[in-house]
């Protein structure tokens, strides 16, 4: 009797299942938040002047302007051709300076490698290197080094080390401070232990972000020469200010075959480091 | 303990607290310990009674609480002292090496370089800043790992090795290190009972043949009773015995951690034959 008895309250004790009720608060805070949301877009519309009508009212004009660009007029090809090769030396170089400065910059940035009297003032410095877009400093550097490629180069460096010693950083206060202690241990200084306990662990990181930032480079150094800073960007700007549109597209057609070659090689190259 | 012969470790009225939020713990209440030159000491308790909080302190990674007297002396030399570090810790801490439970190798670097970095501690900083290590110093390198009897993998990556292999090249990296002590933390905890042999040998080797201090603690008293004729019981982070290994039958293991006591307690006996009879085990092929 007892048995059965037992079992009888152990099937009465299993809780039912039940489903969490709804929380009046956390649905108004819901609801609050989309009418904010809503609110920031509704606000932002104006500002920005939007009016899908002129779209659709000037798209006779619109056609007009764009069957300027056809065909392509690929006659001046050895000047862009010439002006693109620039504009990929100007991202070469604009990357490997800002790689070479990034790493201890990277490092002096990293909480769990320096003291936050270094890592403060570290990251300030690249906050600020990275606020400004490179097509800004690219005009600052034109004024102070003259037009041409070489402004670029500076552009891109100054932008981009900003932006890779963050990911850097960020790629270091992530690692396993397990074999770091390990090479401690064993009487080292603290910049052996960088050498060996951190580098060999964000290495492949590092790579891939070095090459991400150079698709990226490419793609902006195209810009820069509007502003005088070298490259195709000045051709390309001279021939939209000519309203050669023929030329522009033939351009922008060389522009777009460049980047996505060597976006595609530096995939390659980046799925092979991690 | 007499200080008849030179202590390689000493350590006096140690203690330390550690502070999360509103919670204090206690995890070194006092401790004081003298190990003398070329002993082979286990240190065992139950997880959380200290034994890595006391290793670490011994190897100059962690400080000491400030208030009290708590002091430590390496080979003759202060590590820290008061809650403050010794100022020539970075020497004292090349002449001692430490063995973790997790390794602690570098994984992307072979072995080799695992190894060789060893020699950190002693050679000029800027030779270690660019790598330029001697032939003399690799050849040490793979001295050791043929001791420990790993060179074939010599140039494989740390991380493509088993976890007996790994924690062997540590032992390999303290050999090159030249170091006069070595702290194993839990050695073998994440290792397989063959690998857990094979690792806890190779220290007894260097122990007998180098004359190397060597302190190890261990979850499982077994081990202790037969690799090491002194042990050192700590709970909650006090010595609650100190003495021959022998006299820890599982009794008195019982007596002296309550239920805790279990978890120290292997369930069956250790593998192979008695280490004594196995002088030799060095000579044989290491296998995978
Ligand atoms: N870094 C730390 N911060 C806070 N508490 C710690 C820290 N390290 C260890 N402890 C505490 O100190 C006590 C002893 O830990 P530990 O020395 O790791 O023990 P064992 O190695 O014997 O398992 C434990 O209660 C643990 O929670
Ligand atoms: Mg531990």
């Amino acid at each position: 009797m007892t048995v059965i008895d037992n079992t009888g309250s152990a099937a009465q004790a299993m809780p039912q299942l039940q489903l969490p009720e709804r929380d009046l608060k956390r649905s108004l805070v819901n609801l609050a938040g989309w009418a904010v949301a809503l609110a920031v877009l509704a606000w932002a519309w104006e500002g920005s002047e939007m009016n899908p009508l002129a779209l659709v009212q000037d798209s006779a004009n619109m056609a007009e302007f764009a069957s300027g660009f056809f065909p392509p007029n690929f006659h001046e090809w050895p000047t862009m051709l010439q002006e693109m090769l620039v504009t990929i030396q100007v991202a070469i170089w604009g990357t490997v300076l800002a790689v070479v400065c990034s790493i201890p910059c990277g490092i002096l940035s990293s909480k769990n490698i320096v003291p936050w009297w270094v890592y403060q003032p570290m990251r300030r410095l690249m906050d600020a290197a990275r606020a400004i877009n490179e097509f800004v400093f690219a005009m600052l550097f034109v004024v102070a080094v003259g037009l041409g490629p070489f402004a670029g180069v500076l552009a891109l460096w100054i932008h981009t080390t900003g932006v890779l010693a963050k990911l850097f950083s960020e790629a270091v206060e992530a690692i396993d401070p397990n074999p770091v202690e390990g090479i401690r241990a064993t009487g080292a200084d603290g910049i052996h232990e960088v050498i060996y306990g951190v580098i060999p662990q964000v290495l492949p990181l590092w790579i891939s972000f070095s090459l991400y930032r150079f698709e990226s480079n490419l793609r902006s150094a195209t810009v820069i020469g509007i502003v005088g800073a070298g490259g195709i960007g000045m051709v390309l700007w001279e021939f939209i200010r000519g309203f050669y549109y023929a030329e522009t597209a033939a351009v922008m057609i060389i522009i777009i075959g460049t980047v996505t070659v060597l976006d595609m090689i530096s995939q390659v190259l980046r799925e092979r480091f991690t | 303990m007499t200080s008849d012969p030179a202590p390689a470790i000493r350590v006096h009225n140690l203690s330390k607290t550690f502070r999360k939020g509103f919670q204090t713990t206690r995890a070194l209440d006092e401790v004081s310990l003298e190990i003398v030159s070329g002993e082979m000491v286990a240190l065992i308790g139950a997880s959380g009674s200290g034994k890595s909080t006391l290793m670490r302190h011994i190897s100059g990674l962690m400080l000491a609480d400030k208030a009290g007297d708590g002091m430590i002396e390496v080979l003759g030399y202060p590590v820290q002292e008061g809650g403050r570090m010794a100022r020539g810790v970075r020497l004292v801490r090349g002449r001692v090496g430490v063995i973790f439970q997790q390794f602690n190798l570098v994984d992307r670097l072979s072995l080799m370089t695992n190894v060789v970095l060893g020699v950190l501690g002693r050679i000029p900083a800027w030779r270690g800043w660019f790598g330029l290590f001697t032939r003399d110093e690799k050849l040490r390198a793979l001295e050791a790992l043929r001791r420990v009897g790993i060179d074939q993998y010599a140039s494989q990556r740390a991380s493509t090795l088993s976890g007996g292999q790994q924690q062997r090249a540590a032992i390999a990296r303290a050999l090159v290190q030249g170091a006069e002590v070595i702290l194993a933390d839990e050695p073998i905890a994440s290792l397989d009972p063959e690998s857990a042999r094979r690792v806890m040998e190779n220290l007894a080797r260097i122990n007998r043949e180098d004359g190397i201090t060597v302190v190890v603690s261990l979850h499982q008293v077994d081990f202790a009773t037969r690799y090491c004729p002194r042990t050192v019981a700590l709970r909650d982070g006090q010595v609650v015995y100190d003495g021959p290994s022998e006299a820890l039958t599982h009794e008195f293991l019982r007596e002296l951690y309550g239920a805790a006591g279990e978890e120290l307690i292997l369930p069956g006996p250790i593998g192979g034959p008695a280490p004594k009879a196995r002088s030799a085990a060095h000579l044989r092929p290491a296998s995978a």
